[in-house]
């Protein structure tokens, strides 16, 4: 097997595995968890093989034509951008996948649950390792809905499904604006793949397209990394098991709008715009974040919205500009996914042994759970930014980068340090105050996790102490390339767990004294931003709310206009639209027929059928009953076959005749069946108009086939057919051997149409006016008055 | 429908009538006919047959639903179609053997069976649409 189909099979285990989850889970129970972390070991297994070339910085591309006419292609790009993400996805997946194991255990729907969980981190390895532009777009709105499947995983609550619904909207909805402006890169620059289109990043920045291009990206990258104000649907998200909140909602799937801007910033980054925007909604959702996370008192709630946070710091620091702020978003990255995921992890642990997540309810865990309070020490103390654990890297990255002496970088370092402050109290608000003080009695008797559940976050923890010891290390492998990747230019990455005394390391204790003085008062804090919220009355979160309804009242307002429901105005409708095709395009162009050229001596035999077909005319016009407009009707159908016959058509005559006398018996039964008032009851304001739309078509009609008939007539498929009609299918009758033979496909079509519209027609003669009800009206005023 | 005369001569005339739409449907290769007229032909028996005795008596004496025998010949449309792929020349492509039956040659060909096809599903879906109409409209 050659490399690239090495890594195509890398790219579809996980699919694989959902594929088989179902059966194991049925077969071993939650020890299946075992077993399936082996399908993302094995990817962690197969992407460290890039390792080397990529740390030398150069890039793997592979892939295979998907649509080759259309220049798209199903192909990946491994650089030290999208090698760091695979792992942390993969690796962290598979921590996730035995946490999982442990946390739904004999839980009914396991199996699925294991399932959606894969397909998740296929979607979102895909994502990440596309290369084409449709492969991207095609990976991030299955890492929507995969997230949709996820949250709604507990379907039967009504709160689950709404945050589902809600997810689904705004990142999938921000998937469209990522595909527009996708397209519109597309079109600028000529390529569909990401590794070409780094050269390729000035004509992109002038292009007039540039500021269009770069907002529709926003919109997608906005919404699935929740920035400000689209930040809403992630705290709701967090009705998903813990499992899904530790994965997609802080490690890996918000990430994915972090991880578009990293990859478009040496395209689109640079401009005072992308300067200007990024930092601006970053920087907002950063301290709203912050605070909000203040107010909470649910551990997970408390988690989400620093994940909002953190995520807020990413896009500011990839969007400022400044030297080191690329490498501080790399270093910051990295180090969020490790420790938020371990947090994240045991907040359900002690959710899952005490029966509360309850911040308030909790205290003086940790005689009962020693191993979990290490765990989430070790996380927390990372989070807060303290020596000698990978978040402390990356916090004097950060300051390193915002230490300027610009007024832009002082409004921002002083940001960064109110929102890591914040965030500081709340680490230790999670990871300290449940498990010290007195014991507080909880709802179930606290004890220590099972090895399944401390497994993925110990290991988190001890990857996030172990990387910042061996930073050298780390830098070379992950760092560096990863941030030459974001800045399309070389980078390298030198700090050390090593404090070195300056500007950045005053700003860190800057900012860990402060964070003591906010978890000191984090309860006067959490009741003052209660306050000010209850004020303000209004947020997202309901205007998500008003939007959707407004959406539907809309939508009903407009079917009820569009959709009468009366057979009358549709027949109307769509016959004036055919007058006004037959008349409007030969008036426009002044294509009207010449008049018809009479030879003098019609016989007597053709007028007088003409003249019978102008009679059954009459009579359908005059008749005084409908049964009578029926069977006139059928007059006027039968002079026309005899006038089929005469020109030669006996075909096609003998066919009119029988649909017109079948067409006569079966309106003759519709008519019987309706009960309808046996003549016509319109008010003449109501038959003019009627008639001269009537005109209008049959007129149209007229005129079309004069002027059709006035082209010369090519011959030369008659000549084909009545030349090989005997010698190739060995039928003499043309019209017949055209249908069953030469174009039998067509004929193939057409009987099961005829199939299809009998079965339907048939389901309608059988529906009774009285037994039909209503199967969903999709009104909400009547759901309100319900 | 209360006409004696009717009802006494429906049975013979919707036999004769659907004798002559096999005939039509069998000769439409060379002489004008084939399987749509031809199942027109037989649903207009059909439907003389259901006014003058009743829609009970048409269903008993088809046997078969009607949409059953226009799912039929859909399903004969299709193999026929496939049966030339079964000979590696591509779908629809018409196949002809020449049986000798009691000593006449018959020319059989799968385009035959594709317009028996046809037939049916005109037989069935229209049948099927005026005898429910039918049953209903008598109440």
């Amino acid at each position: 097997m050659d490399a690239a189909a090495l890594t195509l099979l890398a790219l579809s285990l996980p699919f694989l595995g959902a594929l088989v989850a179902p059966l194991l889970t049925r077969l071993l129970g939650h020890n299946a968890a075992w077993l399936l972390a082996l399908f993302p070991a094995a990817i962690v297994l197969h992407f460290l093989r890039f390792w080397p070339e990529v740390a030398r910085g150069e890039i793997v591309t592979g892939g295979y034509e998907w649509i080759p006419s259309f220049n798209v292609s199903f192909s990946w790009l491994i650089d030290g951008l999208s090698l760091t993400f695979v792992l942390l996805i993969a690796g962290i997946g598979a921590l996730i996948v035995l946490y999982s194991g442990g946390y739904l255990k004999g839980h009914p729907q396991q199996g699925r649950f294991f399932s959606f969980i894969l397909m998740f981190m296929g979607s979102m390895l895909g994502l990440v390792a596309s290369d084409s532009f449709l492969m991207l777009f095609v990976f991030w709105e299955l890492t929507s809905i995969t997230s949709f499947l996820l949250i709604g995983f507990d379907h039967s609550r009504e709160a689950a499904r709404r945050a589902a619904l809600q997810a689904l909207v705004v990142t999938g909805g921000g998937g469209l604006f990522l595909l527009a402006g996708l397209l519109i890169i597309w079109n600028v620059t000529g390529v569909t793949q990401l590794s070409l289109l780094s050269s390729f990043g000035a004509e992109m920045r002038e292009s007039p397209f540039y500021l269009a291009a770069l907002l529709l990206v926003l919109g997608g990258a906005f919404t699935k990394s929740a920035q400000f104000p689209f930040h809403f649907w992630l705290p709701n998200a967090m009705e998903a098991p813990t499992p899904v909140s530790a994965y997609l909602h802080s490690a890996t799937m918000v990430k994915a709008g972090v991880y578009l801007l990293m990859r478009l910033n040496p395209v689109l980054g640079g401009t005072t715009e992308w300067q200007m925007l990024l930092p601006l909604f970053g920087g907002t959702t950063l301290v709203i974040g912050a605070v909000l996370a203040c107010r909470q008192t649910d551990l997970k709630l408390m988690l989400a919205y620093t994940t909002m946070a953190s995520l807020g710091l990413l896009v500011m620091l990839t969007g400022l500009g400044f030297p080191h702020a690329i490498e501080a978003a790399a270093l910051y990255l990295v180090a969020h996914s490790l420790f938020k995921g371990a947090l994240f992890m045991v907040a359900g642990i002690i959710d899952h042994e005490t029966g509360t997540r309850d911040v308030t309810r909790l205290g003086g865990l940790r005689s009962a759970m020693p191993l979990t309070f290490v765990i989430a020490l070790a996380a927390a103390l990372s989070m807060g930014g303290l020596p000698p654990f990978f978040g402390f890297l990356a916090k004097e990255e950060i300051y390193y980068a915002l230490a300027g002496p610009d007024r832009r970088a002082m409004v921002f370092a002083a940001l960064a340090i109110l929102g890591n402050a914040l965030m500081f109290a709340v680490a230790f608000a999670v990871a300290l105050k449940p498990f010290v003080g007195a014991r507080v009695e909880t709802p179930r008797p606290a004890h220590e996790a099972p090895l399944l559940l401390w497994l993925g976050p110990a290991l988190l923890a001890a990857k996030g102490l172990s990387a910042a010891l061996l930073s050298d290390l780390t830098h070379e492998l992950v760092s560096t390339p990863m941030a030459t990747a974001i800045a399309g230019a070389p980078r390298q990455v030198t700090i050390s767990v090593i404090p070195h005394v300056g500007v950045p390391l005053a700003l860190s204790l800057a900012t860990a004294l402060l964070g003591i003085v906010f978890y000191l008062n984090l309860s006067r804090l959490r009741s003052f931003v209660a306050t000010i919220l209850a004020d303000i009355g209004w947020g997202p979160d309901r205007g998500f709310d008003q939007f959707m309804r407004g959406l539907v009242r809309f939508s009903v307002a407009l079917t009820r206009r569009l959709q009468s429901g009366r057979l009358d105005v549709y027949m109307t409708t769509t016959f004036v639209v055919v007058a006004a095709v037959l008349w409007g395009a030969p008036l426009y162009y002044g294509e009207l027929p010449n008049a018809p050229f009479f030879a003098g001596d019609v016989p007597l035999h053709e007028l007088a059928i003409m003249a019978i077909a102008v009679i059954g005319l009459l009579a359908v016009v005059l008749a005084a009953d409908r049964l009578t407009a029926i069977v006139s009707l059928g007059i006027q159908g039968f002079a026309v076959a005899v006038i089929f016959l005469l020109y030669g058509a006996p075909d096609l005559a003998f066919t009119q005749f029988m649909i017109e006398t079948l067409s006569v018996v079966v309106l003759a039964l519709v008519m019987t069946r309706l009960r309808l008032s046996p003549s016509d009851h319109r008010p003449l304001g109501q038959k003019i108009p009627d008639l001269a739309v009537a005109l209008a078509c049959g007129l149209g009609f007229g005129l079309m086939l004069l002027k059709v008939t006035g082209i010369p007539f090519d011959a030369s498929l008659t000549e084909f057919f009545n030349l090989y009609s005997k010698t190739i299918a060995h039928g003499a009758n043309v019209v017949n051997v055209i249908i069953v033979d030469f174009r039998g496909t067509d004929t193939l079509g057409e009987i099961a149409v005829v199939m299809i519209t009998g079965l339907a027609i048939l389901s309608l003669v059988r529906l009774r006016a009285g037994s039909m009800r209503r199967i969903a009206d999709n009104d909400p005023d009547a759901e309100d008055r319900a | 429908m209360k006409s004696l005369i009717f009802r006494a001569v429906a049975p013979f005339l919707t036999s004769l009538m659907v004798l002559f739409s096999i005939f039509v449907l069998l000769r439409g290769h060379n002489e004008p006919g084939g399987g749509f007229i031809g199942g027109l032909i037989a649903v207009s028996a059909l439907a003389i047959y259901g006014i003058a005795c009743g829609v009970e008596t048409v269903r008993r004496a088809i046997y078969f639903h009607p949409m059953a025998i226009a799912g039929a010949g859909l399903f004969a449309a299709t193999i026929a179609g496939l049966i030339s792929m079964a000979a590696r020349v591509p779908f629809m492509t018409g196949l002809w053997i020449y049986p000798s039956l009691l000593g006449v040659e018959v020319p059989l060909s799968t385009v035959t069976l594709f317009d028996c096809g046809v037939y049916l599903v005109v037989v069935g879906a229209i049948s099927s649409i005026a005898l429910s109409l039918e049953e209903r409209g008598g109440e």
